[in-house]
């Protein structure tokens, strides 16, 4: 009896979550796209988000590049198939390594900042005295963030950390491997297709979307002051990673599948 | 002098799952009326607060301010009706993304009723109207000490010109001066404006200074309403134990009981 009991209020908990999420994604969607838009705040997100996420994403995505050019000429010398790695670093790099640790990468910082900030200014009663001051905490908190990291994913950071990433790669074909630099952006070039790109930036769009979607929410319902506030900032990262590589699969799976 | 009350709650219920916080609340603030609520922790003063500034929604009772009903009001109506409304929070609930000026002039700036620099401005004459000097404005909130920020709190509150003020223990946590400080300015501001304040409050010096009228809060009903000078007669017990603080009497706290 006790057992069915845990199983119906663990269904119960669950459902419930699954609905105020939705709740607040839709009520998040409905204020990303109507006015006003407080450009000040969304600005100064954009260079939080995207631009101080520079150094991290592109050494992340250098290393990858590199590292990922001595396993595959390594794998490949034992099929005779090295000549194949200028063209795999920047299919693997471009659909996803460089969007999928691009967004892990984000998720770590981005979420979990969103988190504890929000989540600290829910505790503090920040958030009710905005909304008694005729402002909407989703209107000036939480749509600015979203609008910006779903941006800045896409356009800013993933476009670097696929250039840095394919460079990573030449850098060691051709500094340690005996490639030759021409061939090798020759082949690179020949290789990347357009529904590659799209690819990848409409997975950084969805992964920018995500990160943003749990930092807000787990902040936004943070309760019992600071350790409530860590296990938010804890819960925004690990949701955040888990529905990165879940979208990963999905969008990749509608773009290429065939 | 009108008939209507500024506010006026009726029957109000709210629980949260099967705790019941308010059992049903009636009471009525005159309009230019320093009404003051007491009771002890966990009693329900805060929950009330909340439900009439729209933060909390009840289950059921009426709220009234002006004379329309705002219990279940959202969207434009609210936002009309937060308007109305300044707040002074326990922990004074700055911002502290944003300088001491922005916290003030916060209201007016999201509303777009002033340039950055009238908001300023504005901000500026309100922190002198609390005693505080204008070099305060360009500091963030985590330079100021405890009795400063209920000071910048009070002077966002009455930033906007709101009809009704509400203070949230606006003493706790201060020493005495410093409350005694806090108490006149509270009372030179509201009259100044000729605005209705309700306060929270378990501070008996507090209540003494600047209630016109004071209203018990005891299990989620009020069990007692007079003048501030009937408090020291009220020939209520549950009354009398609050206001001289004896630990024996009719009110039971939880750690006695178990």
């Amino acid at each position: 009896m006790n057992f069915l009991a845990v199983i119906g209020r663990v269904t119960i908990g669950f459902l419930q979550a699954a609905g105020r999420l939705g709740i607040f994604a839709t009520t998040a969607l409905s204020h990303m796209i109507t006015p006003p838009f407080y450009f000040r705040t969304m600005v100064q997100q954009m260079m939080s988000i995207g631009y101080y996420s520079l150094p991290v994403v592109g050494l992340t995505a250098l290393f990858t590049g590199a590292a990922l050019a001595l396993n595959i000429y390594e794998g490949g010398s034992r099929f005779n198939a090295e000549s194949a790695l200028p063209s795999i670093v920047v299919i693997g790099i471009v659909r996803e390594l460089g969007p999928v640790l691009c967004g892990l990468i984000v998720a770590g910082r981005v979420s979990a900042s969103m988190a504890a900030e929000i989540g600290t200014m829910r505790v503090t009663e920040q958030i009710d005295a905005m909304a008694t001051l005729s402002t909407d905490p989703f209107k000036y908190l939480i749509a600015p963030r979203m609008i910006a990291t779903t941006l800045m994913m896409p356009f800013m950071l993933v476009i670097v950390a696929d250039v840095i990433g394919v460079m990573g790669g030449f850098l060691i074909a051709t500094g340690k491997l005996g490639f030759n630099a021409g061939n090798y952006m020759s082949l690179t070039m020949d290789f990347i297709e357009m529904p590659d790109v799209y690819a990848s930036l409409t997975k950084a769009a969805v992964f920018g979307f995500f990160i943003s979607l749990m930092g807000c929410y787990h902040g936004f319902y943070s309760r019992g002051g600071a350790q409530g506030v860590g296990i938010s900032t804890t819960n925004a990262v690990v949701s955040a990673c888990m529905l990165i590589l879940l979208s990963n699969y999905i969008v990749t799976e509608i773009f290429f599948a065939s | 002098m009108t008939d209507t009350p500024k506010i006026s709650l009726k029957g109000l219920h709210k629980q949260f799952g099967p705790k019941i916080v308010l059992d049903s609340i009636d009471l009525d603030v005159m309009p230019g009326e320093s009404m003051v609520i007491i009771g002890g922790s966990g009693s329900g003063k805060s929950v009330t607060l909340k439900c009439i500034l729209g933060l909390l929604h009840p289950q059921s009772g009426s709220i009234k301010v002006d004379g329309e009903e705002t219990a279940r009001m959202t969207g434009k109506n609210r936002k009309r009706i937060q308007r109305k409304f300044g707040m002074l929070f326990q922990g004074a609930a700055l911002f502290d993304s944003l300088p001491v000026w922005e916290n003030i002039a916060f209201g007016l700036l999201a509303e777009g009723k002033a340039t950055r620099q009238q908001a300023k401005e504005i901000a500026i004459e309100n922190l002198r109207s609390v005693g505080l000097s204008p070099d305060v404005a360009k500091l963030s909130p985590a330079e100021l000490s405890g009795g400063m920020q209920k000071r910048v709190g009070l002077a966002r509150a009455i930033a906007n010109k709101p009809d009704i003020i509400f203070f949230d223990e606006p003493t706790t946590g201060l020493d005495p001066i410093m409350a005694d400080v806090i108490n006149e300015l509270i009372i030179e501001r509201v009259k100044e404006m000729g605005a209705t304040a309700l306060t929270i409050t378990h501070d008996m010096s507090s209540v003494r200074k600047i209630a016109d009228k004071v209203a018990m809060i005891y299990k989620g009903n009020i069990i007692w309403c007079g003048g501030r000078n009937d408090i020291d007669n009220s020939g209520n017990p549950y009354v009398e134990q609050f206001i001289h603080g004896r630990a024996e009497g009719p009110i039971q706290m939880e750690i006695l009981k178990a």
